[in-house]
C-alpha cells in the first residue's frame, strides 16, 4: 500500500500504471544485454528511475518503505561484490582474473557460452549497483540528506 | 591578470584546434584506432564469446577489468554522497 494520500490523481495513477512495466523492462534490458542494446548500466538506471518516479509522484517515505536505506546500501555493495567475486571464482578455477572462459569446467557448457554467461553475471552485478546508487544519490540530493519530503 | 587568463585560454584552444588537423578523418578505416584491435573485436566476438552484441562483449569481457573500475567509481560516488549529505534529523 502506498501511504501518501491522493494529491494529484492523474500523476499518481499514471505513475502507478507506469512503474511495474518500467521495472519489468529494466530487467529485460539487463538480461537481454547480450543480444540487443542494453546491459547492466542502462537497465540499472531504468530500475533506479522507476523508484525516482515513485518518490516524485508519491513521497520519499513510500520509496523508503519499498527500498529501505539498509537494503539500498547492501544492494550498492552487492553489485560490486558479485562483479569482483566472479573474477575471484575465475582465479580459483585457475584462469586469469575475469577470464570467464574457465566457467566451462563449472557449468559443463562450451567456452563461448561460458563467456556469455560470465558476461550475464557481471551485468547483473552492475545492474544492482547502478540501481542502488541512483536511488541513494537522488534521495540524498533531493532532500538535502534528511530523507524527508519538502512538502508534507 | 584577466587579459593573461584570456590569452592562455585562447592560446590553448588554438593549439588544440591546430592539433585536430593532424587527426584522421571521421570513420577513416585506415586510422590507427580502426586497424589495431577493432577488427579482432568485430570478427571474433561471436566466435569467442557467443555474444552477438559487440558493445557488450567489449564492455564486459574484453575490457571487463575496466568495467569493474567503472562500477567501483559509481559505488564510491554513492558512498561519498551518503557520507557528505546524509544526516539523521
Amino acid at each position: 500500500m502506498l501511504i501518501t494520500l491522493f494529491e494529484d490523481v492523474i500523476i499518481q495513477t499514471t505513475c502507478r500504471l507506469l512503474v511495474p512495466p518500467m521495472q519489468l523492462f529494466a530487467l529485460y534490458v539487463i538480461a537481454h544485454g547480450h543480444h540487443s542494446p542494453g546491459g547492466g548500466f542502462q537497465g540499472g538506471v531504468i530500475l533506479g528511475a522507476s523508484f525516482v518516479l515513485l518518490s516524485v509522484a508519491y513521497s520519499i517515505d513510500d520509496v523508503k518503505r519499498r527500498m529501505s536505506e539498509r537494503l539500498n546500501v547492501i544492494f550498492c555493495s552487492l553489485g560490486v561484490i558479485i562483479f569482483g567475486g566472479i573474477g575471484v571464482v575465475c582465479l580459483i578455477l585457475g584462469a586469469n582474473y575475469l577470464d570467464y572462459g574457465i566457467f566451462h569446467k563449472l557449468l559443463s557448457v562450451d567456452i563461448p557460452l561460458a563467456r556469455a554467461l560470465g558476461i550475464l553475471g557481471v551485468e547483473i552485478g552492475i545492474g544492482f549497483t547502478v540501481m542502488a546508487v541512483m536511488i541513494s544519490i537522488f534521495l540524498n540530493l533531493a532532500s538535502g540528506g534528511k530523507h524527508e519530503d519538502a512538502v508534507k | 591578470m584577466k587579459f593573461l587568463a584570456f590569452f592562455i585560454v585562447a592560446f590553448t584552444g588554438a593549439l588544440l584546434i591546430y592539433s585536430t588537423l593532424d587527426m584522421p578523418d571521421w570513420g577513416d578505416p585506415h586510422s590507427p584506432a580502426s586497424i589495431h584491435v577493432s577488427p579482432r573485436y568485430i570478427e571474433k566476438t561471436l566466435e569467442e564469446t557467443a555474444t552477438p552484441n559487440m558493445v557488450t562483449s567489449v564492455l564486459a569481457d574484453y575490457r571487463g577489468y575496466d568495467t569493474l573500475g567503472e562500477t567501483t567509481v559509481i559505488f564510491t560516488a554513492a558512498i561519498c554522497c551518503i557520507l557528505l549529505l546524509r544526516r539523521v534529523v
